[in-house]
């Protein structure tokens, strides 16, 4: 069945990626073409629109080539010439990297969309909700820079009128705050990639905007590089976000509507880390190892600052909001460990965040839709009337803190093994944020959850038998990672391999940093892991 | 210096009477509408509506001859050839009957139709005569050793006075295409304004003729005829609305400082003659490039004193004051052409003069326009974000548009020549298209511009709202609109001429100036509207102006690469 599938794939004769990002669109375009008439088709529609590129996105997950010749390489590539003067090209493909990045996008996107109704205007609601999928396809998809730009840009536009028009409380303030922090940030990473370009048709004498090409080429000198990648970084830097340009995330989480906090959170903060990997360190090997110890410090200052500031925020969304500073921390500097772990663990974490703060906006989404009100004073006991819904959240909320046999532990874990490797020290400090974590998380759920419920927390629904079916591939997701990530860090495995020795290639006085420990990479036996983590906490 | 002063014998210039069709067809339509209007004050409303009504057929039949005329063949000559004469024939006829129900079904005067007509016919003029002359793809080698010229120079339309190459077929497209959608707005306008009459569809036209003039000039002396008809033209336009006495006020200082530009320039030309001993282009160039000038300080205040006359036209910091009031006080579709035709008319003539004849004075120039680029795009957008008016919003976002443009001329290479093309094409839609939506949103009496009045927009007008979105997010440069290409062709230029500064500069610019569009798209959408405040209703003829602007502004966003080559192909004249 599998290799059937390949050929099907690898013939080419279906360009499965332009799919991914143009079937949204489509979707866009329709639901703009129907009538106002009958509104409650808008959801069905979307649903089914995201539900069969999800579809398409896990049959890119069966087709993806695992043997040992091609693992490594761009699959499914797509190409196409797009602006021919200035060599540019509509050119997808997809890689270990960014294979996990796509099958998040594909399935978290229909499970947003059923979870949460509009509250009104539907049919603008889901249209920016499949144009802002098409986009976030697109960016973890392309491998020409003027594409990749255009998608970064793009999901702008619908998270922008997401937060404006559906959020709550201060969204006109969130909304511009969130799209002029990001387009500050991507507009240097224009004149970044222009010149690079242009930089390198000087050298080479070929003008193009391939990724490979101008990564293979490595011809600009060592110090403007270094600049074009402070540019590309500074846009990366605002989407992860990393201290101190995160000011505008706790703002746009708090105010957005739960379904584009759920994206923003699993989504549309990996643009910045997967960023990071493929066109940051993949462009500028050396300047990715000379600014490597700089980004990891903003990362652990993020860690602690956002374990901290989780810590006193009274509002339940706000609290999630800045664990996400946190968590993306520690992407960061397993990705700037530039070791085969601390990669791996970025990717892992990745997605991992994805599913556990996807999942955590989600319930307290829920929470609000149930109380009216997020702040954590005013919950209370609400377990006793909702206890289905109280396990939920600690399983979700345990995975977000990284406890052993979840999907949060393994990749915290491979990220401070490639950073002691690297940086020890500032794993060591990292390594506290972890435990600020479990504080500021336990406390949290024992204020909302446990003591007695009062008022309208005595009355709280249930989770409904929908809401089950909507938590279930979360929970099986968070569950089935923490357990076997052997599949998820097999196929991944060769790719970032390929990224490492690209690296040591061509930065001359670079050796990927190693632990003197015995790292168990791929783990098969689960046990172990968690016996040293309990060594390491 | 005696053999200057010693005047050639007068000879009759060679006149290439198609390549002067697109300038002709609007001098004679403006002429014609006119004369008509003298004679015919009033028609019989049936007769009034059959003739209007004929309009679309005539504009159908006159492109077509015009075509055949200037492309010496009957036109789509291929597809009949293709699907057999009588199918072809029929097929005519059915798009004469066709053009006749639309022209109808839009509900347009008779003044309007006839102006949209000459457009129509001036633009088609343009593409025969480029698809003739200045189609390099089709030519073989064996072609450009035969003699062929594809954009090599100037077609020589007018003896050496007047010349049509690329450069100005695709801005004199640009500019027929502005007195199309420009005409399309001006119609609901003066109706709903009660200021019907031929004036200022005349004055359209006649203002366009002379911006033809000035874009294919080869001639300073060419150039200033054609700035003055386009300028005394448009000071008329911005006075127009005589009741308002904003009109006036922005009227009266157009015209004192555009006047006062006026000499700055002539006094300008009059010092490059000075230094030159020539006023055309290509003799100037030729003497500078064969000359060594022992005291060029004539020659630099020349250069001065045209900056500085044709940065009043293109709204360059500091010479900018005019812009805020004029655009705020003249009728907004006046400032929909302004901002579009007369804004390109300009940089068409900034880079032809510098471009083309001073180039190899770059070292000089170029410094003086890195400066005017960096005040003009940080100034036009940071006074932007404190305004309170709509109109006046867009009118600082276009200094600092103008200030991208003249990133791509400062590059003073190939590829910002091109830059500045891609970048005049794609504002013109897009400014067409905001004014437009304004001009429908402002209401009887011109009025209902300032932000307060866009609020609630969205549940006044979805549509109207959306478009004005779509044209304020590719102004701020989103990417799939044709304003993210544009800025990220004229970055690439800058960068390619090594200048980052600039770019970064440039690129702060428009995150500051997204600041002011998302301001007017946050007061569309979450502002509230006055309780009583009446859905808005777009009148069919602004409707296909904003709807096509709309169309070629995401269609070319998405599909970027035909506007690129046309502005690759428009500068073959100027790279060789």
């Amino acid at each position: 069945m599998q290799s059937l599938l390949l050929a099907a794939g690898g013939s080419a004769t279906f360009p499965v990626l332009s799919a991914l990002v143009v079937l949204p669109v489509i979707g866009a375009l329709f639901l703009l073409l129907l009538p106002n008439s009958r509104p409650e088709n808008f959801k069905q529609i979307t649903f089914l629109f995201s539900a069969v590129v999800g579809a398409m996105a896990i049959w890119v997950l069966t087709a993806f080539d695992t043997s040992p010749a091609h693992a490594a390489e761009m699959q499914l590539e797509n190409s196409h010439t797009w602006i021919e003067s200035l060599g540019i090209s509509w050119h997808l493909g997809i890689d270990g990297i960014s294979l996990w990045l796509v099958v998040l996008t594909g399935v978290i996107f229909p499970i947003a969309i059923v979870a949460i109704d509009a509250e009104h205007t539907p049919k603008a609601y889901y249209a920016w909700l499949l144009v802002l999928e098409a986009g976030c396809m697109g960016v973890f998809l392309a491998l020409d820079l003027f594409a990749f730009f255009v998608f970064f840009e793009i999901v702008l536009i619908p998270m922008y009128f997401l937060i404006g028009q559906w959020g709550h409380g201060e969204r006109a303030y969130a909304a511009t705050k969130f799209f002029i922090y990001t387009m500050f940030g991507s507009a240097l990473m224009l004149v970044g990639i222009l010149s690079l370009a242009f930089l390198n048709e000087a050298e080479t004498g070929v003008l193009t905007f391939n990724l490979i090409e101008l990564a293979e080429s490595q011809a600009i000198a060592t110090t403007t590089a270094r600049w074009i990648f402070l540019s590309f970084a500074l846009a990366f830097a605002v989407k992860v976000p990393l201290f101190p340009v995160h000011t505008w995330l706790p703002d746009a989480h708090t105010n957005a509507p739960t379904a584009g906090s759920v994206i923003l959170a699993a989504v549309m903060l990996k643009l910045g880390t997967y960023g990071f990997l493929r066109f940051g360190i993949y462009l500028f090997p050396e300047a990715a190892v000379w600014f490597a110890p700089a980004l990891v410090t903003l990362g652990t200052i993020g860690i602690i600052y956002g374990a901290v500031a989780a810590t006193m925020q009274r509002d339940l969304k706000r609290l999630v909001a800045y664990s996400s500073v946190a968590h993306l921390g520690f992407i960061v500097i397993g990705t700037f460990a530039l070791n085969t772990e601390g990669i791996e663990g970025g990717i892992l974490q990745m997605v991992n965040h994805g599913l556990s703060t996807g999942a955590l906006f989600l319930l307290v989404g829920w929470i609000y839709d149930r109380r009216h009100t997020r702040e954590i004073s005013e919950l209370g006991g609400l377990q006793k009337p909702a206890p289905y819904f109280a396990g939920v959240f600690m399983v979700v909320m345990l995975s977000s803190i990284g406890l052993p046999g979840l999907n949060g532990f393994v990749g915290e874990f491979l990220t401070l093994i490639g950073a002691f490797a690297a940086h020890r020290w500032w794993a060591v400090v990292a390594a506290s944020g972890v435990i600020i974590a479990a504080l500021y998380l336990l406390w949290a759920y024992q204020r909302v959850f446990h003591g007695p419920a009062e008022g309208d927390n005595a009355t709280m629904k249930d989770l409904t038998l929908k809401e089950a079916f909507i938590m279930a591939p979360f929970l099986f997701g968070i569950v089935f990672m923490g357990v076997y990530p052997k599949p998820v860090i097999e196929r991944m495995e060769p790719a970032v391999d390929a990224l490492i020795s690209h690296v040591e290639f061509h930065v001359d006085d670079f050796e990927e940093p190693t632990a003197d420990i015995v790292v168990p990479v791929a783990a098969d036996d689960h046990g172990d892991d968690a016996e040293d983590a309990e060594d390491d906490h | 210096m005696l053999a200057q002063v010693t005047s050639p014998p007068v000879q009759t210039p060679d006149v290439v009477w198609s390549a002067l069709t697109p300038l002709m067809t609007l001098a004679v339509g403006a002429i014609l509408l006119i004369m008509f209007r003298s004679i015919v004050k009033r028609m019989p409303a049936e007769f009034d509506a059959a003739i209007t009504t004929a309009i679309g057929p005539a504009t159908v039949l006159g492109m077509w001859i015009v075509g055949g005329l200037v492309g010496n063949d009957v036109p789509l000559a291929d597809l009949r050839d293709d699907v057999s004469e009588p199918v072809f024939y029929i097929g005519l006829i059915a798009v004469l009957v066709l053009s006749a129900g639309f022209v109808r079904s839009m509900r347009i005067g008779f003044d309007a139709a006839f102006t949209v007509g000459v457009g129509l016919v001036s633009f088609v003029a343009t593409v025969v005569l480029w698809q003739q002359h200045f189609r390099p793809a089709d030519l073989s080698e064996a072609d450009l050793l035969a003699g062929a010229n594809p954009g090599g120079g100037p077609i020589a339309a007018f003896g050496t006075q007047y010349g049509l190459d690329g450069f100005a077929l695709v801005f004199g497209g640009l500019i027929a295409l502005a007195v199309v959608s420009s005409a399309l707005l001006f119609d609901g306008y003066l109706r709903r304004e009660r200021l019907e009459g031929a004036e200022m569809y005349v004055l359209l036209m006649l203002s366009a003729a002379g911006g033809l003039v000035m874009v294919g000039a080869n001639d300073l002396i060419v150039l200033f005829l054609g700035l003055e008809t386009l300028s005394i033209a448009v000071y008329v336009m911005a006075a127009m609305h005589s009741r308002r006495t904003e009109a006036l006020e922005a009227g009266l200082k157009y015209f004192v400082l555009g006047a006062f530009s006026s000499a700055f320039l002539l006094y300008g030309m009059a010092m490059v003659y000075g230094a030159t001993g020539s006023l055309n282009l290509l003799e100037i160039r030729a003497y500078l490039e064969a000359t060594i000038l022992i005291d060029d300080a004539m020659l630099l205040i020349g250069f001065g004193m045209l900056l500085v006359g044709l940065g009043f036209k293109v709204a360059a910091v500091p010479f900018h004051a005019w812009t805020p009031d004029v655009y705020q006080g003249a009728p907004t579709p006046v400032v929909a052409f302004m901002a579009s035709a007369v804004k390109a008319a300009g940089f068409a003539a900034l880079v032809r003069v510098f471009y083309l004849s001073f180039i190899g004075f770059a070292e000089d120039w170029q410094p003086v326009i890195y400066a005017l680029a960096v005040a003009t795009l940080l100034l036009g957008s940071l006074l932007a974000i404190v305004q309170r008016d709509a109109k006046r919003m867009l009118a600082y976002s276009s200094i600092s548009h103008a200030g991208f443009i003249l990133v791509g001329v400062q590059a003073a290479t190939g590829r910002g020549v091109a830059s500045v093309v891609f970048y005049a094409a794609a504002y013109t839609f897009l400014v067409i298209g905001s004014f437009g939506v304004l001009t429908v949103v402002s209401g009887e009496g011109d009025r209902a511009t300032s932000l307060d009045d866009l609020n609630g927009l969205n549940r006044r007008n979805p549509a109207l709202a959306f478009a004005f979105t779509i044209f304020l997010l590719g102004q701020a440069g989103v990417p799939l609109t044709t304003g993210f290409v544009a800025k990220f062709e004229v970055i690439g230029a800058a960068v390619d001429a090594r200048s980052f500064w600039l770019a970064i500069i440039a690129m702060i610019a428009a995150v500051v100036s997204a600041f002011l569009y998302l301001r007017i798209v946050l007061s569309m959408y979450l502002g509230s509207a006055d309780e009583e405040a009446e859905p808005i209703s777009v009148n069919p003829a602004a409707a296909v102006a904003i709807v096509a602007a709309l169309l070629l502004t995401i269609g070319f966003g998405v599909v970027p690469g035909p506007i690129d080559q046309l502005a690759n192909d428009a500068i073959l004249a100027f790279t060789g």
